[in-house]
């Protein structure tokens, strides 16, 4: 178990390009599942591998347990990783993987035999421990790399979006299997993920990465309720959130004929224009027109079961702007319809219009 | 729309003369190799009267096997036998591993200059052997090193080929697969051994078996550097079982050619197989 510190840690793969990995300083806490998340290219997995000692650092530094990792080979960082692609070695028997790294630092067959075990107990591989990963089913095959990183019982685990090769429903229940083997043992992890449920649903905090660059790590309720930007707001949620830029007026924001009033200390900070935030559930539909609602034009339905979201567009604006609403379950919507929709103003989101920055006080 | 149909569908089915002529040119490639194979086989075979006679006798009858009796009489065959054994052992083991070796350093292990290393046994690919055969000559005669082994086959064991071959198997390896064994605590013989050689078997089996071929069949640099049943291996005793029969006596040569090939014969019937199954195994891995 350790802390894991990452200390203004840089990487640059070559010296025109901006970095990959731009002076991330991040705090991991003893025990702590902390998810790091991004779209494609953001520099996630680079920061992971860094952590590693895959990838050298190339400005700043990451501490394991404070103590500078620098020139650390890393099969001297006392870390496991789960690969996305598993790398399992072929030509071993699951237990064999297992072991190998237990044989490898010195560990009797007859201690890596008992750890195997209580591994594969663990995880449910007991059956399997006799085949080689040609003979397993994906899901098997990520139980067992899983397996080979907890055997050895490191100070820190890395995984790199080990579930991406899942089918959605085994995805979903190894979600909960791995957050809870987290739990249970402690171990100071470091997971990224490009999904967002993943982050939300099984990180003590989440880091959110754009383009090499930290943008906010907090606890999950924290970054949905309180983006510290624009981005980190679209990129939290599932559905996105509504963005608009709205015309800043008399401490009002209007935006397709709504007429939002900006909280005082909130108005201070904003210029002539700023842009507006509206989750799916910030929205309520009304039965007719009033001044604080907006004519939508539905374009899409989707029922979930326990609840529905509608897509639609402003009547009165453009085709591509595209407001979710998430309706309950009594609520019937059909498509082609024009329903009115009221934003709840105690829930809008304001950001700066050019910085994207959030203007919350 | 028809127009991509029929010609996706013209790239399926063959025309029959497409097919045809790709029969025939298969025939005459089999005929190339076969021909001379089944002439040396049956003139070994044949009486010495027999093998000159028009028109062409395309079975021995009589069938003989006195000529495999003069051959293994006539020279010290046993000799040239154990001495090809030796020098195909020794060359093919020292070619294998500088082969391995030098290809995992130059694919895997980080080191200043590893490129331009690379470029320099590449370039040595390009030279032709009959090139260094004089000043190599000149090297192992000082040496001392005339009908020995070991003259024979050090100037021999310099590898480019494997280098290559093994390198490119090794990159193309699974990089996770490589950075899980390092992550695991593997140092390098043991990332080599357990992890990266299982992954290469066919590759390794190919290059293997190919390197036994060449140096059974080794002519040049062998008779050049050994005249006597001590240290020449069977290729330069066929040469002397030539001129003992002065020219004209074939039986005997083409019994000795045969008895020369069938041990590489019966290697590559084995290996073959290995080799077909790493390769399918390769082809349907996920």
């Amino acid at each position: 178990m350790a802390t894991v510190y990452f200390d203004e840690a840089t990487r640059r793969f070559t010296q025109n390009d901006p970095p990959a990995v731009d002076a991330v300083t991040l705090d991991i806490a003893d025990g702590e599942f902390l998810v790091l998340v991004g779209p494609s290219g953001c520099g996630k997995s680079t920061t992971l591998r860094m952590l590693a000692g895959l990838e050298p650092v190339d400005g700043g530094r990451i501490l394991i347990d404070g103590h500078d990792q620098k020139g650390v080979r890393p099969r001297d960082r006392d870390v496991a990783m789960v690969f996305q692609s598993y790398a399992l070695y072929p030509n071993m028997t699951a237990a064999e993987n297992m072991a190998f790294a237990l044989r490898n630092f010195g560990v009797s067959k007859a201690d890596a035999d008992a750890r195997v075990a209580e591994a594969a107990k663990i995880l449910e591989l007991e059956p399997l421990l006799d085949r080689k990963p040609g003979a397993m089913s994906g899901g098997q095959r990520q139980r067992v790399a899983m397996g080979r990183a907890i055997v050895r019982n490191p100070k820190v685990f890395c995984m790199d979006e080990p579930l991406s090769n899942l089918d959605a429903k085994l995805r979903v229940s190894t979600r909960s299997q791995i957050a809870g083997l987290q739990r249970r043992l402690g171990i100071t992890t470091c997971y990224v993920t490009h999904d967002q449920v993943e982050a939300m649903t099984m990180g003590h905090r989440v880091a959110v990465l754009k383009d090499g660059k930290l943008q906010q790590v907090d606890t999950p309720e924290a970054l949905y309720d309180r983006p510290v930007n624009a981005f980190v707001a679209s990129f939290i949620g599932s559905p996105a959130i509504y963005l608009a830029e709205a015309a800043v007026r008399d401490g009002h924001a209007t935006v397709h004929g709504l007429d939002l009033p900006i909280p005082r200390e909130t108005a201070a900070r904003a210029g002539s224009t700023v842009t507006i935030g509206l989750r799916p559930e910030a929205w309520e539909v009304v039965p007719e027109h009033t001044a604080q609602s907006v004519a939508v034009h539905v374009d899409l339905v989707e029922v979930l079961g326990s609840e529905s979201f509608v897509y639609g567009h402003p009547v009165a604006g453009d085709e591509k702007d595209r407001i979710t609403v998430k309706l309950d379950e009594r609520t019937k919507i059909a498509l082609g319809d024009v329903v009115h929709v009221r934003p709840e103003v105690e829930r809008t989101h304001f950001f700066h219009t050019e910085s994207g920055e959030s203007l919350r006080a | 729309m028809s127009t991509h149909l029929q010609v996706s569908q013209g790239d399926r089915h063959r025309t029959p003369l497409m097919s045809v002529a790709g029969y025939a040119a298969m025939i005459v490639v089999v005929l190339v190799i076969a021909v001379p194979l089944f002439w040396i086989l049956i003139t070994s075979f044949k009486e010495r009267q027999d093998i000159y006679v028009r028109p062409a006798q395309y079975w021995p009858s009589p069938a003989t096997t006195d000529n495999y009796r003069d051959t293994v009489t006539s020279i010290p065959f046993p000799a040239y036998f154990r001495n090809s054994l030796i020098i195909t052992a020794l060359l093919a083991a020292a070619k294998i591993t500088l082969g391995v070796l030098s290809a995992y350093a130059l694919s895997l292990l980080r080191f200043p200059g590893r490129n331009l290393v690379f470029l320099v046994v590449i370039a040595a690919l390009m030279v032709p052997n009959q090139i260094t055969v004089i000043s190599n000559y000149a090297l192992i005669a000082q040496l001392g090193w005339r009908n020995t082994f070991q003259g024979i086959v050090i100037p021999l064991a310099g590898v480019a080929f494997g280098t290559f071959l093994m390198r490119n198997q090794f990159l193309s390896l699974p990089g996770e697969i490589i950075e899980a064994a390092r992550l695991d605590g593997a140092g390098p013989m043991k990332l080599l051994w357990r992890v990266v050689m299982p992954m290469s078997w066919p590759t390794l089996v190919a290059f293997s078996l190919i390197t036994v071929v060449n140096e059974w069949n080794e002519y040049l640099w062998p008779f050049l550097m050994s005249d006597n049943e001590k240290t020449a291996p069977l290729q330069v005793g066929l040469t002397l079982l030539q001129n003992n029969e002065g020219g004209n006596n074939w039986g005997p040569v083409m019994a000795g050619t045969v008895l020369t090939v069938l041990p590489i014969l019966i290697l590559f019937l084995f290996l073959q197989r290995q080799m077909i199954k790493g390769l399918t195994a390769g082809a349907v891995k996920s």
